[in-house]
């Protein structure tokens, strides 16, 4: 690792007003992800600001029947709490799916949001990646890019989002609140907050700098069947290589994909059509998939048909 | 402490590690840059309870706490198998939960109650998990062993607290299962595969 000083924020608001005061600062809450990225030198921030003491570290009711969960709360307390387990089942489906026990013990919801792509170049520091080194090319493209992203992929980059908790949040339409270093807050609808890779593939988020997540608001249940399934190249602890997020009840279906893109996928105008090749050819349309992952657009399909097959059941 | 002029295979790897320093020159090149970036960065103090005893060490913010664990405190039965919490060898109980000790920086853990295998028990005194794995042969080489044993003991927790795991089929309704400890478990890998008698040990330890 780089050297950094660190610092314990007080504050929200002083946490974004120290991460605008140290050029090169980032935001430290579970540390899973980042500081494995700091010992390879891919993250080397100059300055780390823990998050870990805001109390932002409650699901609590919100007036209007939803759910606000505090920005670290840990994954194994989301997938745990009655309520999610209840009313939100996708989500704590999601949440057991990825990582492991221990991971999921520090891991929290903010940064389980922003964790960086698995992409195996990003990770290789002696290979080029526009997300790590912005300008230097694309070793994926043309690489091995098996796990890699088939849909709003860019001539810069063909990673993906490795998340599930966001495919299950996306599914659920889930705001992201922020506080800035001014303090102003803002609440950014999730399928706004991801970005496409376009020709910047290293901005990822709508996040300006210093702006900090505070929490995630679900809005109320939706009732339904709560399905969560992953493909993946074994059975624990494995990023997805398909993952389908469904909520299916009277009347209605919500569907939304993981191990796809760069972000959660998800294609509203599907969730009107019948049957699952109809709706994958929807959900696909516009796939630019590589020699090596074409096999997603068809294990897409069969996912799909079996998600469905078991809402329906 | 220990027999100063006994031989651990700590020592020994010690020995031989400044042997290879004297015969190669960029190595210590290199040793003196380490030295020189660690004078760059300010100290922290951090404090915490590690196996019940209060502890207060000065470090360079960089230290992991299995770092500090291993080398500041002298407790090395915490492996570092990957440094990167694919392993899980570096597994600890943190204020009652298991995490990747290599994944989490010390200084973070101020004011925290740590438990590491030493803490579990003795040699003298095995956790019932210990005598467990030791019943079962719940390893080989045992470089993944002190690993296995504090998420194992943490593992058993989780379920008895409802947590819910990828292979629970009602999320409501949480249980012990042959298949919930292999799911639960996949953070701890294990080179050797004594997979099947980790199982039984820990189920062992479950109807106890």
């Amino acid at each position: 690792m780089r050297p950094f000083t660190y610092e314990r924020a007080a504050s929200a608001q002083a946490a974004a007003q120290a991460a605008i005061a140290h050029p090169g600062a980032k935001f430290i809450a579970g540390g899973t992800n980042l500081l494995d990225l700091m010992k390879l030198q891919i993250e080397t921030p100059t300055h780390l600001i823990d998050v870990n003491h805001l109390g932002l570290d409650r699901i609590e009711k919100t007036g209007d029947g939803g759910l606000r969960i505090g920005a670290h709360v840990r994954n194994t307390d989301l997938a745990a709490d009655k309520t999610v387990r209840r009313d939100y089942a996708v989500l704590s489906r999601a949440l057991v799916s990825g990582a492991s026990g221990q991971l999921r013990n520090k891991a929290t919801t903010a940064g389980n949001l922003l964790q960086r792509t698995r992409c195996p170049y990003f990770y290789d520091t002696s290979k080029p990646c526009n997300k790590r080194k912005p300008g230097t090319g694309c070793a994926a493209i043309g690489g091995f890019s098996r796990n890699l992203a088939i849909l709003g992929v860019s001539e810069a980059c063909i990673a993906t989002h490795p998340s599930d908790m966001a495919v299950a949040m996306r599914l659920l339409d889930a705001t992201i609140e922020t506080v800035n270093p001014q303090g102003i807050t803002r609440a950014i609808p999730i399928a706004q907050f991801h970005r496409l890779p376009g020709d910047t593939p290293h901005i990822e988020t709508v996040l300006q700098p210093g702006e900090l997540i505070t929490g995630v608001v679900l809005p109320k249940p939706l009732g339904g069947r709560h399905v969560y399934r992953k493909v993946r190249d074994r059975a624990s602890y494995a990023f997805a290589n398909v993952s389908v997020a469904a909520v299916i009840g009277d009347g209605f279906q919500r569907l939304a994909f993981g191990g796809l893109a760069h972000k959660p996928w998800r294609v509203e105008a599907a969730e009107s059509l019948s049957g699952a090749n109809a709706i994958a050819d929807a959900v696909l349309a516009g796939a630019r998939p590589t020699p090596l992952n074409q096999f997603k657009t068809t294990l897409t399909r069969r996912t799909l048909a079996a998600v469905l097959r078991e809402a329906q059941a | 402490m220990s027999d100063p002029n006994e031989v651990t295979r700590r020592t020994v790897l010690a020995g031989s590690a400044a042997a290879a320093g004297i015969a190669a020159t960029p190595a210590i090149a290199k040793e003196t840059h380490r030295k020189a970036s660690a004078r760059m960065t300010p100290q922290m103090p951090v404090s915490l309870t590690v196996n019940g005893k209060a502890e207060t060490l000065t470090l360079d913010p960089r230290v992991t706490l299995l770092d500090a664990l291993r080398e500041h405190l002298h407790l090395t039965g915490s492996k570092k198998g990957c440094d990167h919490g694919q392993c899980g060898a570096c597994t600890v109980i943190v204020n009652g939960r298991r995490i990747n000790s290599c994944l989490t920086l010390a200084v973070m853990h101020e004011g925290d109650d740590v438990t590491t295998i030493e803490g579990l028990g003795s040699p003298e005194k095995l956790h019932p998990m210990q005598a467990a794995f030791v019943k079962h042969d719940g390893f080989q080489c045992g470089y993944c062993t002190p690993g296995q044993i504090c998420s194992s003991v943490a593992m058993l927790g989780e379920i008895q607290a409802g947590i819910p795991s990828h292979v629970t089929d009602d999320l409501m309704r949480v249980g012990f299962s042959d298949a919930e400890v292999r799911e639960r478990m996949s953070g701890n890998i294990c080179r050797c595969a004594a997979y099947p008698n980790i199982v039984a040990a820990i189920r062992e330890v479950h109807e106890a």
